[in-house]
């Protein structure tokens, strides 16, 4: 299974959502495609990581529907490895469904090399960089059968310089493994390099106030036109323009 | 891209050398001796209240000789692994489970701390008239100092689980006991061990007054015994086997501090 499988998806009917009193998303209607990757951007605080935890399941929407197909798994900004195993064990959590243990020695094996960290198979997440913590949490996603890979600001607590080099990473290692991706992040840059499709989210309450395709090939330099073009549509959209 | 490995990002404790490490504690051992040595040969102190170093040292002999030492260490650490097992064995669990539990928690929680504070001596009486003399009150009071610190300990460490994990978990499909397996004991491995090591402490310093009353036998027995007979010389060697014991144990127990599936709990 996979990303291109046509019974991946996500379908969100007019949800709402709102903690107490206060409502955060509101009446949104979309939906994602088989290997989509679709960028969600918006103000900081305008509800951003709620819809991504209303699209894996975590929370339950206030009103309106979220239909799922496909296996779903998160990417997280920091700690969503297990301190206590090493990242051979982490990884082969994706691997739980293969039985046949010569068959995920393989898998693993596979996606060391993929992720260029061969080296650091026995090692604890705690020995290592965030750069290849992070890696080690893509490969642990890609793992066995995901189909919806939803990533919440997985970049955001690494330096810049690594940051540039993650996305390619990630660009390329969804050439080798395609994946439907939901893509969290407040890094204009780095929604107009990934996306296919950007989602503007406005302030609380959310709306989608505006939906922005980016149809030119990845991996995309910094710039490209299409990257610049697509940054500065959505500063607009934010209202950041001047800046 | 090869990245260098994170570098520690916590500033590691200037631990000296090796040699200083094992000659300092040397070195302050022989002052403390030398400082006794020095109060009892002026005769800062009466003899019978203060032994001197050559008393204590003929009593080792004696006590030694005639297998009476040996014998109330085996029969201290005898109750002491027995009241701590049971404690472990009950406490980790309940713990395990009150933290994953905020119902019970409310429930138990106020209860669990009155028990807590309660002075294990305070059972003395009780531990006598439920259990007689012999090994049973000391293990019993042994167990009821340790038990509720485990109890309590355990349960707020897995109260304090980042959600993270559990969310991964269930990515994963972990769940039943699986998840208390893999995800939720492992996470609280190194608070457990802290735990397991200051609770281990309490029942130590417990079993002296336990032995002291319902026991024939036992390093606290010796020390009532040794008062009784007006013997502080005597005293003094079983003291210093209790102290010498104790850090022996808490070293072993401190060792698995160093099992590498925890070691994340002591160096991020």
């Amino acid at each position: 299974m996979n990303g291109n499988r046509s019974s991946s998806r996500l379908l969100l009917n007019k949800v709402s959502h709102g903690y107490g009193e206060l409502p955060v998303l509101h009446n949104l209607d979309f939906a994602i495609h088989p290997g989509e990757f679709v960028v969600l951007v918006g103000p900081s605080g305008c509800g951003k990581t709620t819809l991504l935890n209303l699209l894996s399941g975590h929370i339950q929407p206030t009103s309106g529907t979220i239909e799922r197909e496909g296996i779903i798994r998160t990417v997280y900004q920091y700690d969503g490895l297990f301190p206590w195993l090493t990242v051979s064990e982490n990884i082969s959590m994706g691997l739980r469904s293969v039985t046949n243990t010569a068959l995920r020695e393989k898998e693993l094996q596979e996606l060391f090399e993929l992720i260029h960290l061969d080296g650091f198979k026995h090692h604890y997440p705690h020995e290592l960089s965030g750069g290849m913590r992070q890696r080690a949490e893509l490969a642990r996603v890609l793992a066995g059968e995901s189909d919806i890979l939803l990533m919440d600001e997985p970049f955001s607590a690494l330096d810049y310089q690594t940051r540039l080099r993650m996305r390619n990473e990630l660009i390329r290692l969804l050439e080798q493994r395609p994946r439907t991706v939901v893509f969290v992040t407040h890094d204009i840059e780095e929604a107009a390099q990934l996306a296919n499709r950007v989602l503007v989210l406005s302030n609380r309450p959310a709306t989608i106030c505006r939906e922005l395709y980016i149809d030119s090939p990845r991996p995309r330099h910094l710039t490209d036109d299409s990257v610049i073009n697509a940054m500065k549509a959505i500063l607009k959209e934010l209202g950041l323009h001047s800046m | 891209m090869p990245e260098t490995i994170k570098k520690p990002t916590t500033i590691p404790i200037n631990k000296g050398t090796k040699a200083s490490r094992f000659i300092l504690p040397f070195v302050v051992l022989l002052g403390v001796l030398l400082v006794w040595f020095l109060i009892s040969y002026f005769h800062l102190f009466p003899a019978y209240a203060l032994p001197s170093p050559a008393d204590v040292a003929r009593s080792f002999k004696e006590e030694i000789i005639s297998g009476r030492l040996l014998n109330d260490i085996i029969a201290s650490l005898w109750r002491v692994a027995i009241g701590f097992t049971a404690s472990v064995i009950l406490g980790i669990p309940l713990g395990l489970w009150l933290g994953q539990h905020a119902a019970a928690r409310n429930a138990f929680v106020p209860m669990l701390n009155f028990f807590r504070f309660l002075s294990p001596l305070a059972w003395i009486p009780f531990a006598i008239l439920w259990f007689h003399i012999g090994d049973k009150p000391a293990v019993f009071l042994i167990f009821m100092a340790t038990f509720f610190p485990l109890v309590l300990a355990t349960m707020s460490a897995v109260a304090t689980i980042p959600k993270i994990y559990f969310r991964v978990a269930k990515d994963y499909d972990y769940k039943g006991i699986e998840l208390l397996t893999k995800v939720t004991f492992p996470a609280v491995m190194p608070q457990i061990i802290t735990a397991l090591r200051v609770s281990y402490g309490i029942a130590w310093v417990v079993i002296v007054a336990a032995e002291m009353v319902g026991c024939q036998d036992g390093l606290g027995y010796g020390i009532w015994e040794a008062r009784n007979g007006l013997r502080l010389d005597a005293a003094v060697c079983y003291m210093i086997v209790i102290g010498v014991l104790g850090m022996g144990i808490d070293r072993l127990l401190s060792q698995l501090t160093k099992l590498s599936n925890v070691r994340w709990g002591y160096e991020r």
